[in-house]
């Protein structure tokens, strides 16, 4: 695991409705350790400025797939930060 | 390919043509219709706002999963965009040979929409304000009020 610690990857991080208005943007790409967790994007989001009106734990997709906090992050990918669902 | 999300006015008919068949005898509808009011305020209009790609992802997995649970067929649209009030907003066919899994398997695909499908909705009320809604924040506003 060291070893892909050193290795840098790009993820696509996407926002929507409210959350996208609270952090001023709707998609942004962040360089993070390779087998970096969704928790720690989100905690990279969150330190940016606007991105502590977001909830600690909200829910997320991985490449259009609902995920926990735990998830694994590879290059590419992209991760998109859900508000409160209120379809139907 | 199948698109569950349109832009233009949904119509109930046309789903349902999807889904008939002479060995499907039962067929439950659902039509989600944009309401005037939310928590005490009037609403005169809403826009919904959605990840569409994963939209269609997570229907596709939502009518795969139903129809290998129960032996029907779906028809499923959802509605993105600006919306009046009594539009409807989801649009839900199932048919299948008798009524119980048509109306179970339909009561099962609105459920699992509004849990997993990534749609939002920014109200417009009679004031002139805008809100996302959070259905989150309702059910507690809700639980208070008297």
């Amino acid at each position: 695991m060291e070893t892909e610690l050193n290795t840098r990857t790009a993820v696509r991080v996407l926002l929507f409705a409210s959350y996208a208005e609270k952090v001023g943007r709707d998609a942004l790409e962040l360089t993070v350790p390779a087998g970096s967790t969704v928790g720690a994007i989100l905690a990279r989001v969150r330190a940016m400025p606007g991105g502590d009106t977001l909830p600690p734990r909200p829910l997320c997709a991985l490449n259009l797939t609902h995920v926990g906090p735990d998830a694994l992050v590879a290059g590419g990918d992209e991760l998109a930060i859900l508000p409160p669902l209120a379809g139907g | 390919m199948v698109g569950f999300l349109s832009d233009r006015p949904i119509e109930l008919a046309p789903l349902v043509r999807e889904v008939q068949s002479g060995e499907r005898g039962g067929i439950a509808c659902f039509l989600g219709a944009v309401r005037n009011h939310h928590g005490g305020r009037a609403v005169v209009r809403l826009e919904y706002a959605a990840y569409q790609p994963m939209v269609e992802a997570e229907c596709a997995r939502i009518v795969a999963e139903t129809e290998a649970r129960w032996p029907v067929s779906i028809a499923l649209r959802h509605r993105v965009g600006q919306l009046e009030i009594g539009e409807a907003a989801v649009a839900i066919a199932v048919a299948g040979a008798h009524r119980d899994e048509a109306f179970v398997a339909c009561r099962h695909v609105i459920e699992e929409l509004k849990r997993r499908v990534p749609i939002w909705k920014r109200e417009t009320y009679v004031d002139g304000t805008q809100e996302w809604v959070d259905p989150t924040q309702v059910v507690q506003a809700a639980a208070v009020s008297p």
